[in-house]
């Protein structure tokens, strides 16, 4: 417990918690723009654990680790989201499993 | 005290984590996915990363989700607009991420105002952050700057035909 307020057990805890939920709803949810926020989710959760692992040890590479996670996702979505646009626009819908060919 | 306020953030975090993931409506899981983010910055702040806790506020709850909040506005474009979002914007669908948010702020006051140590003190100032950061940690700012480079170039090359030009130019070849 030195250096966080409560048992670093509980934040890994809550972080496990948050990326299963972003799990469940990736491989649960067919919408892209569903599956895009769980990745989110997910990301963020790894970040949460991060955060407070560096924390704990009253280092700055967790922040920094964290700052990384921040660029992945902004990449991420960014990418994904000019994807969801083209799939879209090329059948009509946000079903992923209409769009399961790799040559559309 | 502040124990009870990370356990509140935390419960805060994963109802509106499931609530977003299980909502029908897209615009309606990005309100609760936006309270989601605003607790895990509430509990980066207790956590003693004010810096971590800025950044996921002004980057992942402000721009990323604003790229979603377009996204799902440009999808939805042209069919009776203003009566969907009417719809979309009825008390009970924004009554209760409302009740979230404001009680994350409440937690956020009380932190400040029982240990204002938590922004300096303990934990890992943003000082540190930045000094680590442009010091052994240099090349990994480069790596992340050539990545976002790159989600620039591949985002504006996805994105590249819906933006409307004044008149079509013959280089581009036909959708």
């Amino acid at each position: 417990m030195d250096g966080l307020l409560v048992p670093l057990e509980h934040v890994l805890v809550l972080a496990a918690s948050l990326f299963s939920v972003g799990l469940m709803g990736l491989m649960l949810r067919r919408n892209l723009i569903f599956m895009l926020m769980s990745l989110e989710v997910m990301l963020n959760a790894a970040a949460l654990a991060f955060v407070a692992a560096g924390a704990r040890w009253a280092e700055a590479d967790g922040q920094i680790i964290f700052l990384l996670i921040l660029t992945i996702a902004a990449a991420e979505v960014a990418v994904g989201l000019g994807l969801v646009l083209q799939i879209q626009r090329r059948f009509r819908t946000l079903d992923m499993d209409r769009a399961d060919r790799l040559r559309g | 005290m502040i124990q009870t306020l990370f356990y509140i953030a935390a419960l805060i975090a994963l109802a509106a984590t499931v609530a977003a993931l299980t909502r029908a409506n897209a615009a309606h899981a990005l309100i609760y996915l936006i309270v989601s983010l605003l607790a895990v910055a509430v509990l980066f702040f207790l956590l003693g990363a004010p810096f971590a806790a800025a950044l996921e506020v002004v980057i992942y709850a402000g721009a990323i989700m604003v790229l979603f909040v377009f996204v799902i506005m440009m999808l939805n474009l042209g069919q009776a607009g203003i009566e969907r979002e009417r719809e979309w914007l009825q008390p009970h669908t924004w009554i209760v991420p409302g009740i979230m948010a404001a009680l994350l702020l409440l937690a956020l006051l009380l932190a400040v105002r029982h240990a204002p140590g938590l922004t300096s003190g303990e934990g890992v100032p943003p000082k540190a952050v930045g000094i680590a950061l442009f010091g052994p940690y240099v090349l990994a700012v480069e790596i992340a700057s050539m990545l976002l480079l790159a989600a620039l170039v591949g985002a504006y090359h996805l994105g590249r035909r819906f933006i409307v030009r004044p008149q079509p130019t013959g280089d581009e070849e036909s959708a």
